[in-house]
């Protein structure tokens, strides 16, 4: 290939045409040499606005009314497919070898993406496809901003960007985008992206809490050029990989993004040169016009017609001390809020709409407007679309509706997203809800999943290492969350994530060379799945020692007073997160006498096991702020890092008394509950096996039928209770603080609020009266008010 | 495209189906005609003689009466929750977890919410008790109308099946 891009550099340039431009140093307008990339003349921002201007006017992607290759040529058209998908994926797998990170290589946490001129998907592969569109929002903000003449479009190129505000879900997402060239146009790009362990922000592990604002997310490059002539710049890698806290895995990270892209690249060029341009940029369009049909067609096979409403939050407890973050306007509790409408037309179109979601905070867990309708992509292959064939004719193919100045589409060029996945899970975790709505109406029950657990808690931090360097640590042992129940079987235990669903929670061997800290225990987190007819799968947790660092921190990011998932149809969600760290634990003296030790599971949190095998001078911490800052873990000093479980499915007294009895032996449910909520008559035998006795368990549960009619009122009635508190603004300071942020932003969810509650005309909840730090209330400032910025808006704002 | 059985279906809502056809449902495009059949075994498993119309729950069900044709929400018990268009959960019982007492009888300290944060709100059926949703919101948040289906659409355009009379 190299070969080919020297030649092509050397070649004449037919589209080769003058355009005025302004000196950068006098301000006076001068001719000066542009090269036309495509074939038509026009630039790649004319080219799109183009694709996008017959696409409105059409309904149909850059207007094609005639899927000519597919249907007049279907053997071609599915192995251009196959060859070219197929590339992707072996692209994927082949290149992840070069990583060192066990995040990419053992988590499988990268993705490559073939893109056509305009910047829109036509395949991707395999892994964490919420890139499919942060990647393609990269390339279109190059187009916009005329990237074309400065710095400039070659063969040999290699760009860079991680930058939040134009699309990327966090910094520590890092894509590499490389031009693809036929001759001397261009047909398209190729785009690959590693989630890497670290980008030198205020913290160690990539994905930092405490920081207010971007400036303390760490390193961020908007689309640079960082190569020519397929090798990187010296600038670049120099800069780099002192910006990070963990170059050697930078760099090999970066090493694995520019082979995957590059193998990619290749593959194209074989491919035109054996089916010829003209069929390969067909195809390059028509693939996703077909993708588009498809998911309509999905939609219409699958759903019912109609309106959905669903809701998830998660909590943002940053009033607490082990939150330490240097803005004091950030000190506050809150609570993030994502309603969603789900609208699915007749003809089967349909549209998402977060009307009334809370507006951006303080915190890093902002989501730019591509992270969360890409994102989406990544829940609907697992649900809607589960093929090949995502690509971003999904995206033409669904109105989105993201109210700009939420915390899912930001008004703010300083919003911090280090930890944009705190909420982005949640916020999808409703839309399963209502997805799973349609298909059990419709009688597809394998397809109902009650939602997705919150993909944590990210154990992160760093120091210097077993190995005297710098490092960090960013798990991805939530890789492996449990899962929503289904309609007809329980979830699965510790088994996949929402934003990944190929990951897992990787080895023990690997995390302990990877990281300071040896596993004290690894088992499956009972009771941590939702109860239900069908239960949620069960998470895991690790009970991890510091064990031969210099210097160490470590911090805990996860839900802790909420839940962001919600059982389904009678189902319990999953339960919430906690904290568990140890200090002073005289484990050294321990290990020394032969004592016992804290091994294994935390199985009652309450029961303090752990604090019993520890000494009793230890400094303990276990609560609910699952929320933190770096704190100081010196050797023989405990972590717990408890992944959770998903929500449960169907009134928990319909589930089988058999199930019961296997999840008890199972260590999947605590004897307590067994009785509490599955009305479970059980007993234990000599060996310790637990028994349901299924008669007295039938008797029972109608008993606690009739227990729950006497204790409950009626919905109508309670109203008047819940109205009385709202009237007296008696609810704690989070709550009215979510509820004041959405009001401000959106008059028709304040106006339906007091519609529900039947609230006086002048009922109103301003930030002002909370009393709590009101900065960004008033004052806010846009990227795209930036001088020579145009912004990519990819959504009804 | 596959096709399933009546019995295959009946297996399917009651939890019964062998993996090799949850696999199979799962990886192969969707048969148009589940719905019959899933109304089917579901009107065969109800005791009541109104016509299902739509499943919104394992227990819960938009039907037609068949004694006024009205449309109405029903639990499978009998106990009717008005007019479908409404919110059932409006007619429906609540019970509120919003102590710590009260949450900890469904899960273990530092497993479940601070009500502080988050209630559970637990709607169940006035007659039998049956759990038909569990909501949890903050406190404060409306009663969530969670789905307003429309059928007519469906019957007509989409699965093409004659649309039961209705009666206003």
């Amino acid at each position: 290939m190299k070969k080919e891009t020297s030649k092509i550099k050397e070649a004449t340039v037919p589209g080769k045409t003058l355009e005025l431009a302004p000196d950068i140093r006098t301000g006076r307008t001068r001719k000066t040499e542009n090269k036309r990339l495509l074939a038509s003349g026009m630039t790649l921002k004319e080219h799109r606005d183009d694709v996008l201007l017959r696409t409105r006017q059409t309904g149909k992607y850059n207007g094609i009314d005639t899927l000519d290759l597919k249907e007049n040529d279907p053997i071609r058209y599915e192995k251009l497919f196959s060859k070219l998908r197929g590339g992707l994926v072996h692209s994927r797998e082949t290149a992840k070898k070069i990583a060192a990170s066990p995040i990419v290589e053992q988590e499988g946490e990268l993705c490559f993406t073939l893109y056509n001129a305009a910047g829109d998907c036509v395949l991707t592969s395999t892994g964490i496809i919420i890139h499919v569109g942060t990647m393609g929002a990269a390339i279109k903000y190059m187009i916009e901003n005329n990237w074309e003449r400065n710095p400039g479009i070659n063969p040999g190129d290699m760009f860079t960007t991680n930058d939040c505000s134009i699309g990327n879900v966090h910094p520590c997402d890092i894509a590499t985008i490389v031009p693809v060239f036929w001759e001397d146009q261009l047909v398209g790009w190729v785009g690959g992206v590693t989630h890497v362990i670290d980008t030198g922000s205020v913290s160690p592990g990539s994905m930092s809490t405490g920081q207010a604002t971007r400036f303390g997310d760490g390193y961020q490059v908007t689309c640079r050029k960082t190569g020519i002539n397929d090798e990187p710049l010296r600038d670049w890698l120099h800069e780099s990989q002192r910006s990070t806290r963990t170059p050697k895995y930078w760099i090999l990270d970066e090493r694995t993004r520019i082979a995957g892209c590059h193998m990619i690249r290749e593959l194209v060029e074989e491919v035109i040169e054996a089916e010829g341009l003209e069929a390969y940029q067909k195809f390059a369009y028509e693939c996703i016009e077909d993708g588009r049909r498809g998911l309509l067609n999905r939609v219409k096979a699958m759903t019912i017609p109609g309106t959905y409403r669903k809701v998830a939050f998660t909590d943002v407890p940053y009033a607490h001390p082990d939150v330490v973050t240097s803005s004091p306007f950030a000190r506050i509790d809150t609570i993030m809020h994502a309603p969603a409408e789900i609208t699915i037309r007749p003809e089967g179109s349909w549209k998402l709409d977060f009307e009334g979601a809370s507006r951006w905070g303080w915190h890093s867990y902002n989501a730019n407007q591509v992270a969360f309708t890409s994102g989406i992509w990544v829940m609907l292959t697992q649900t809607l679309v589960p093929t090949e064939r995502i690509n971003d004719g999904a995206y033409y193919a669904t109105e989105f509706r993201l109210p700009k100045g939420t915390w899912m589409n930001p008004d703010d060029r300083r919003t911090g997203h280090a930890y944009a996945w705190h909420f982005l899970v949640a916020g999808w975790s409703a839309l399963w809800r209502g997805m799973s709505q349609a298909y059990f109406s419709r009688g597809y029950l394998e397809e109902v999943n009650a939602g997705n657990g919150n993909t944590s808690n990210w154990m992160q931090g760093g120091g210097i290492n077993q190995d005297g360097e710098v490092h960090a640590v960013n798990s991805f042992e939530p890789a492996a969350t449990g899962t929503g129940a289904c309609a007809i079987k329980d979830g699965l235990n510790h088994a996949a994530a929402i934003w990944n669903p190929e990951g897992d929670m990787g080895d023990i061997e690997i995390w302990e060379m990877a990281e300071p800290l040896l596993y004290l225990g690894r088992n499956v987190k009972t009771n941590s799945g939702g109860y239900g007819k069908y239960r949620g799968g069960c998470g895991f947790e690790t009970l991890r020692m510091t064990w031969k660092a210099t210097d160490w921190t470590m911090f805990f990011m996860g839900n802790g007073y909420m839940n962001s998932d919600w059982g389904f149809m009678g189902g319990y969600p999953s339960a919430t997160g906690y904290r568990f760290e140890a200090h002073d634990t005289g484990l050294k003296e321990r290990i020394e006498q032969g004592l016992p030790l804290p091994l294994g599971a935390d199985r009652v949190p309450c029961d303090l096991e752990y604090e019993n095998n520890i000494s009793d001078k230890a400094r303990v911490k276990r609560d609910q702020q699952a929320m933190t800052t770096e704190s100081l873990f010196e050797n023989y000093d405990l972590y717990l890092n408890y992944v959770r479980g998903g929500p449960g499915f169907g009134d928990a007294l319909d589930r089988e008394a058999k199930s019961v009895e296997t999840d008890l032996n199972n260590r999947a449910l605590l004897p307590e509950f067994a009785e509490k909520v599955y009305g479970a008559v059980i007993s234990q035998d000599a060996k310790g096996m637990w028994h349901v006795d299924a008669e007295k368990t039938q008797a029972r549960r109608a008993e606690v039928r009739k227990e729950r009619i006497a204790r409950s009122k009626p919905t109508r009635e309670w109203m008047k209770g819940e109205r009385e508190k709202i009237l007296k603004k008696d609810a704690s300071p989070q709550v009215r603080h979510m509820f004041a942020t959405s009001f401000a932003l959106s008059k028709k969810f304040l106006d339906d609020f007091k519609a529900f509650w039947s609230l006086p005309k002048s009922w109103d909840l301003p930030e002002s009266e909370l009393g709590v730090a009101v900065h960004g209330s008033k004052g806010r400032m846009d990227l795209s008010q930036m001088p020579d910025v145009k912004t990519v808006v990819l959504v009804e704002e | 495209m596959s096709a399933y059985s009546r019995e295959q279906i009946g297996n399917m809502v009651e939890g019964k189906l062998n993996s090799d056809t949850v696999h199979r449902m799962l990886s192969m495009p969707k048969d148009p005609e589940r719905f019959e059949l899933y109304l089917d075994v579901l009107q065969q498993k109800v005791a009541w003689e109104d016509k299902i119309i739509l499943p919104l729950g394992p227990h819960l069900y938009i039907v037609q009466s068949k004694a006024t044709k009205k449309w109405v929400t029903k639990c499978s018990c009998g106990h009717e929750f008005g007019d479908y268009r409404e919110n059932w959960k409006l007619n429906a019982l609540i019970y509120v977890r919003e102590t710590e007492e009260a949450m900890s009888q469904v899960y273990p300290k530092l497993m479940a919410p601070d009500t502080k944060w988050q209630v559970y709100r637990e709607y169940c059926c006035p007659e039998c008790g049956i759990m038909h949703d569990i909501e949890a919101p903050t406190p404060w948040y409306p009663v969530i109308h969670d789905f307003e289906p429309d059928i007519e659409a469906y019957y007509k355009e989409w699965v093409h099946l004659p649309l039961p009379e209705r009666a206003e």
